[in-house]
């Protein structure tokens, strides 16, 4: 079979997954077990193989997908995807984006809100929902604007928002500047208890900045932006959520001295969370140094240092979640010169591999791995996702933890092909994902 | 007789001293071309060279015009103005519409770092940088070890003192990289504000006090205040800097007697160097642009003829 096969429209019936290893870390689940779904939601889990010819299927479409050496899991999370529509559509639409999440193993995406226009009002978060309805593979989840065009000026709407449903707020993308206004921002929020996302670089530190600041961009002759830029407003979100009490999530956590302020957040029991991104774990500032513009994001790469205080900071539970940052972009947003270029690289289709990496290097054991795509994930902004127990939503991804491939961008369900992982040989491959039990991606 | 194997030159970073001695031999066999009557050779007739400024210039571009044309290449200006180097703008496809003209050599400044390294990846003709953002200025710092060089017969063993805003300087980046490999000892000088993060890892001394960083110093290279550069200044006044950490008679009293001045131009001068300096008997800034021309000459010879 050539291309992956995508069924939008399966009816909804009986399907059995079989022979594989359910790890569904949430109920504690990680061994030989069959998952029976039914009408879109877990009926049973069974010892392996328990359901034999004997099984009279209640509908007249049962399926049988034989998981022989492969993990069953709960399908994937993504808290930072950027789907681009409305506004950017030759970057990315619901539909490709959600193409890409699928193929990724990703059965629930929360877009941010830097469309245009703006996701600060009910209308765009109903039309986004409306598309992902009629086109989306996968379950979407708008992320509100915190404020109105992202122009930090004037609280977007927010209860409104939330009716619609939004599962958070953040002007991600840009740094709330003003310390009075994300006061508000935060004490609004909580009336409406919305978590706060924090996109956290200070853009006067930052400012024409392309990539962290160091040796390496001396070198190279960049602009940089020092580690402070991040831990500064992420030091500023900090104590204006111990001010509100509000719910604050630190999006793409990528310094140590960033991993270490939320700690010590944690240890004061402040509700602070954070995520990070596969890139952040897995690449240096040394990836600049051929200049390639699918290095170049935001927050940037950072030193050595801080990839493995990221790692710790996984390893020690600091870091709540993996999440994507999925940020496609044309190629005429990134064939330009460094300088020019948009940050940003797509995300969903190389977070598993990436992820999986640490378990392969011992950092992690694969049901940690799995807790930070899922239902940690989740629970940030209060999603009932990201596990299997009977009766859940019936969002399953199974993949091969062991089958080695080489990452091919032209080859993403993206519409966008910015990877800088573009070639790297990885381990770790997305066979089917189900969203609600219908299959919505196969290879 | 070595061969130069070099499709484009774009760095120093990338060159061996053994490299960096074979293209100032080479300049120096050019040079006599630009002392004769008829300052003409034949060697490149039907070669192309473009020069491709999307950043203005006028010393680097009229020099390798004149390299060009004095080894009778055809040589073609194209510059753009700031404001179309924009977001958006597909460098890939100015370089792709270029290449379908066939020119042998594009000859590329820019303001963005990096961006003769993206023209060399894609295009099959040769290209040289003239400047790239903070990044390099390879030609520059050849003219600039010719220059030490017919100065003080050496380059190994010799303190060179680079004093201004280092954070923002191709030249001063090309000149660490290329005095270093030359053997020399090299000092660079500015307040910490023009100080780039991690410069001491490119194997320099750091200095922030003129006096003390120039001391020793057999060459002393001034760096260009850019007074048009964006965003925010990194010192007080003109004068202030001036004061400072402009280059005057009374810090060269301190200093060693056969001391060297450089400057790769425009000069403002009583900003970072005063005009008795810059014009006085230790100055071979005009030195340093004559040899510009010689270098220019090699590299085009080396790339598109000498092969």
């Amino acid at each position: 079979m050539g291309a992956s096969k995508i069924r939008r429209k399966m009816k909804m019936g009986t399907l059995l997954i079989t022979n594989g290893t359910l790890i569904d870390p949430k109920n504690k689940k990680n061994g030989k077990w069959d998952l029976l779904i039914e009408n879109g939601v877990v009926k049973d889990i069974l010892k392996s193989g328990s359901v034999g010819a004997g099984l009279k299927p209640a509908h007249k479409n049962f399926q049988v997908i034989d998981a022989k050496g492969l993990v069953v899991a709960p399908g994937f999370v993504d808290l930072h995807t950027h789907l681009r529509e409305p506004g950017f559509e030759y970057k990315e639409t619901i539909e490709t984006g959600t193409a890409s999440a699928a193929a990724g193993g990703f059965t629930s995406v929360c877009c941010m809100a830097n469309t245009n226009p703006v996701n600060d009002q009910a209308s765009i978060t109903q039309y986004i929902l409306k598309q992902a309805k009629e086109k989306g593979l996968v379950n979407v989840f708008p992320i509100g604007a915190v404020t109105k065009g992202l122009e930090g000026k004037e609280l977007s709407l927010m209860g409104e928002l939330k009716k619609a449903g939004c599962v958070a707020v953040s002007d991600d993308g840009k740094t709330v500047r003003n310390a009075q206004l994300m006061r508000l921002a935060m004490e609004y929020a909580r009336s409406f208890d919305l978590p706060v996302i924090t996109h956290a670089i200070d853009p006067d530190l930052a400012e024409r900045g392309v990539m962290s600041e160091g040796s390496m961009s001396t070198s190279l002759g960049l602009r940089g932006i020092p580690n402070e830029a991040e831990d500064i407003i992420i030091a500023r979100d900090i104590y204006l959520a111990q001010l509100t009490g509000a719910r604050l999530h630190v999006a793409h956590v990528a310094t140590r001295e960033g991993v270490e302020l939320v700690a010590k957040a944690k240890k004061k029991g402040l509700s602070i969370t954070c995520e990070v991104t596969p890139h952040h774990f897995t690449l240096t500032d040394d990836a600049v140094s051929g200049y390639d513009t699918n290095t170049k994001m935001a927050p940037p790469l950072r030193s050595e240092e801080d990839r493995r205080a990221l790692i710790e900071g996984l390893r020690d539970g600091t870091i709540d979640a993996i999440a994507t940052d999925h940020a496609p972009h044309a190629l005429i947003d990134k064939e330009v010169e460094y300088d020019c270029a948009c940050f940003g690289i797509v995300g969903l289709e190389t977070a598993l591999a990436l992820s999986l990496k640490l378990v392969e290097s011992k950092k992690l054991k694969i049901e940690d791995v799995i807790s930070l795509l899922t239902w940690k994930a989740a629970s940030i902004v209060g999603l009932r996702k990201g596990d299997l127990a009977v009766g859940a939503d019936a969002d399953v991804v199974i993949f091969d933890p062991n089958q080695a491939w080489t990452v091919q961008a032209s080859a993403f369900q993206s519409k966008s092909k910015n990877s800088p992982f573009d070639g790297m040989k990885v381990k770790g491959r997305v066979k089917t994902t189900i969203v609600s039990g219908k299959i919505v991606y196969t290879m | 007789m070595m061969k130069f194997e070099r499709k484009d030159l774009l760095g120093i970073e990338d060159l061996s001293r053994k490299e960096i001695e074979f293209i100032l031999h080479t300049a120096r066999t050019l040079n006599e071309v630009s002392n004769r009557a008829v300052k003409k050779l034949p060697t490149l007739r039907g070669k192309t060279v473009i020069n491709l400024f999307f950043e203005s210039s006028t010393r680097t571009r009229t020099s390798f015009e004149i390299a060009g044309k004095r080894l009778s290449a055809d040589v073609i200006n194209i510059s753009k103005s700031g404001s179309s180097i924009e977001k958006g703008e597909n460098l890939l496809d100015t370089a792709k519409n270029l290449e379908a003209m066939g020119p042998d050599i594009i000859v590329c400044r820019h303001s963005s770092a990096g961006v003769p390294w993206v023209l060399a990846k894609n295009l099959k003709a040769s290209v040289i940088n003239a400047g790239d953002g903070a990044h390099e200025h390879p030609t520059q710092a050849l003219l600039d070890i010719m220059t030490v060089q017919d100065a003080k017969g050496k380059t190994d063993g010799l303190n060179i003192s680079i004093v201004g805003d280092i954070a923002h300087s191709r030249v001063a980046r090309s000149n660490i990289y290329g005095f270093l490999k030359m053997g020399a000892k090299v000092t660079v000088v500015a307040p910490y504000t023009m100080m780039p993060h991690g410069i001491e890892k490119m194997g320099v001394r750091v200095s922030h006090q003129l006096q003390e960083g120039v001391r020793d110093a057999d060459v002393i290279m001034m760096l260009r205040i850019q007074q048009e550069r964006l965003g925010l200044a990194p010192f007080s006044t003109l004068r202030e800097y001036s004061q400072l950490y402009g280059l005057n008679l009374s810090v060269l009293k301190n200093c060693k007697k056969d001391v060297v001045i450089m400057h790769p131009g425009p000069v403002n001068r009583g900003v970072e160097i005063d005009a008795q300096v810059a014009d006085g008997p230790y100055s071979v800034i005009l030195t340093q642009v004559t040899n510009g021309v010689s270098v220019r000459m090699a590299l085009l010879y080396l790339l598109a003829g000498g092969k």
